[in-house]
């Protein structure tokens, strides 16, 4: 991207006595300048209109400073800033590690590995609201799924597993680890595909094995990818709205949201919507930084997303 | 393990011990393909098991829902006659709402696919002046939380008078597939050659000739993918759909299955058969494009 226009630029600086027009137009000539305007004027409409200006907008409206202090007030907001933390140091986390694990597991070879992999990325071919919707009723203490298996193998009363907190926030969590694990695998699976083979012939050769194989070789070269896919995983979880709404609804007593959801709660279901930006804008001290980061790794690494 | 294998091959007149190291591996062998064995067993249960209830509630009978059962036990097709004939008052306009799913689905589809195109073709093909700026605008763009922007979004679309119309959600929905798109078409426009466009410059050709007659052809697999990926964003997506379309004709699929949960009578055999049929175009879709779309095209599927 920047690699194909940069020199232009520098060139533009250099000459330093190149005409404004000339400056705008670069090499292009007559008509053709008209034909590129016209082919970017559709993306540039859609960013303006779609993308700058709610973005100024939601600025502007979580830009009064007495809103801050009524969000902090909030025994709520305070509780979703923890699930929120946990919910992103924790699942994030373990989701791609269990990823890790499995891409290594998906490498075997053989017709039936092949197979499992068809049926393991299933949670991810099928849309998001459905899985929830069904995790939430399979949860239901007395006529969901769970407690029914648990009594008829175990024999056993499950808990009420959406009742408490703790319970209700470990089911939002391991639900959408079930939902987005089998595309953090297939990423790492394609990262290690990419991996020449000679390399671990090299190791191989000179005596590594399992575990050190693993630690000195094979991760070393996907650890950047690795560190990428944690990133935009925890900043495409930030965002994660659908899998608190369904699987606990943000209950019980609304000791379950996340940002994501606390936002639209005030917009939506209190009428302030004010305070719904104000509360989404409280992640950007956490969010900037993130960005920051990943856009750096983009330009600096030619991963291929 | 080699360096084992040398030193066997040192003392091989000990057959013995070779006979013990063959049993030894035989057994490690064993042990290996029994951990695969329950590796694969746990990881299908996992898969399955909250797919396996959308599809045991869906044939259940009214009665059986609220029961103790792990399977349904006498198979009903009563969700999926009352899906297919509107037979029951929340799903009085499910075709027509489908009908709204597919619109939404396809213009967002073709819209992504024009807009985007036009604009990498602009930036790596024609080598635009500050198309870089472009570029960064959509990376920016794609590393956005959807969700962080759908209290302003809904006030514009209000200001926009939009509420209630499915372009609202196009609109959306184009926003937020056209980033990765652009990311997609200028990776993989940088595998066609550029001498192309410039003989065919050379021969005359206008930019809109060079777009439409060769640049498009030759972005075929790109232009597959990435329609499949924007087809399913709008089709998978709930939050933007439910906050703009509130009104039972203008809905969506999602929507409409979202608010069966507010319902108190909780027809879970009517929902979980609606999540089948709304469920069945998207898995179809990706189980067909699949082999084409190589795992990265698919990155952007994490936004849902």
């Amino acid at each position: 991207m920047a690699d194909i226009a940069h020199p232009q630029i520098v060139q533009g600086r250099e000459y330093g006595t190149i005409s404004q027009a000339r400056w705008w137009r670069g090499h292009l000539q007559g008509s053709e300048y008209a034909w590129a305007l016209a082919f970017c004027i559709p993306y540039v409409a859609v960013f303006f209109a779609f993308v700058v200006y709610p973005v100024a907008f939601g600025i502007w409206m979580g830009s009064d400073a007495a809103l801050y202090p009524r969000l902090f007030d909030d025994p709520i907001y305070w509780q979703t800033v923890v699930n929120t933390a946990l919910f992103l140091g924790i699942a994030i986390n373990v989701k791609l590690f269990l990823a890790l694990l499995l891409s290594g597991f998906f490498m075997r070879r053989g017709w039936w590995v092949k197979a499992l992999l068809m049926v393991f990325v299933l949670p991810w071919a099928v849309p998001a609201l459905p899985t929830y919707i069904s995790i939430h009723w399979m949860l239901n203490g007395e006529w969901g799924l769970i407690n029914n298996l648990l009594w008829h193998v175990l024999g056993i009363n499950g808990p009420d597993w959406l009742t408490t907190r703790w319970l209700a926030l470990t089911s939002v969590m391991v639900s959408h680890v079930w939902k987005w694990l089998p595309f953090w695998t297939v990423i790492l699976l394609a990262g290690r595909m990419a991996i020449p083979t000679d390399i671990q012939e090299a190791a191989r050769v000179d005596g590594a094995t399992g575990f050190r194989m693993f630690v000195h070789v094979n991760f070393p070269l996907i650890a950047n990818l690795y560190f990428i896919c944690t990133l935009l995983s925890t900043i495409f979880s930030l965002g994660d709205f659908n899998v608190v709404t369904f699987v606990s609804g943000g209950g019980p007593a609304d000791s379950t949201h996340v940002l994501a959801t606390l936002g639209i709660r005030y917009a939506f279901d209190l009428a302030q919507p004010r305070l719904g930006v104000a509360a989404v804008i409280t992640a950007l001290p956490l969010l900037i930084p993130l960005v920051i980061m990943l856009m750096r790794k983009f330009k600096t690494s030619q991963v291929q997303l | 393990m080699t360096t084992v294998t040398i030193d066997t091959i040192g003392i091989a007149t000990s057959r013995s011990r070779s006979e013990a190291m063959r049993r030894a591996a035989r057994r490690r062998k064993h042990l290996t393909s029994v951990g695969l064995a329950l590796v694969s067993v746990v990881l299908v249960f996992w898969t399955l098991l909250p797919l396996y209830n959308i599809v045991m509630v869906s044939f259940e009978g009214h009665g059986d829902v609220f029961s103790d059962s792990i399977w349904p036990p006498v198979p009903s097709f009563d969700g999926y006659i009352a899906v297919f004939t509107q037979g029951y008052w929340y799903l009085a306009n499910f075709w027509h709402q489908f009908g709204n799913s597919v619109y939404v689905g396809a213009a967002v589809t073709f819209l992504t696919l024009l807009i985007a195109s036009a604009a990498s073709f602009a930036i790596s093909r024609m080598r635009i002046r500050h198309g870089w700026l472009l570029s960064n605008a959509a990376l920016l763009t794609y590393v956005i939380p959807q969700s962080f922007l759908a209290i302003p979004f809904y006030r514009i679309m209000q200001n926009y008078g939009l509420t209630n119309n499915l372009w609202s959600v196009i609109a959306a929905m184009v926003t937020f597939a056209t980033p990765y798109a652009m990311f997609i078409f200028q990776q993989y426009g940088r595998s066609i050659p550029i001498e192309l466009d410039e003989s065919a410059r050379i021969d005359g050709a206008t930019p809109f000739q060079i777009y439409y007659k060769i640049y498009l052809p030759l972005m075929a697999p790109a232009l597959v993918a990435i329609g499949t990926y924007a087809l399913l964003l709008a089709w998978n997506e709930y939050l933007y759909q439910f906050l703009m379309l509130s009104d039972k004709r203008s809905m969506t699929v999602p929507v409409a299955l979202a608010s069966f949960l507010n319902s108190d009578e909780a027809p879970w055999n009517y929902m979980m058969a609606t999540a089948i049929v709304y469920a069945a175009l998207p898995v179809t879709v990706y189980y067909l494009v699949r082999g084409r779309m190589t795992a990265g095209l698919t990155m952007g599927g994490v936004k849902g």
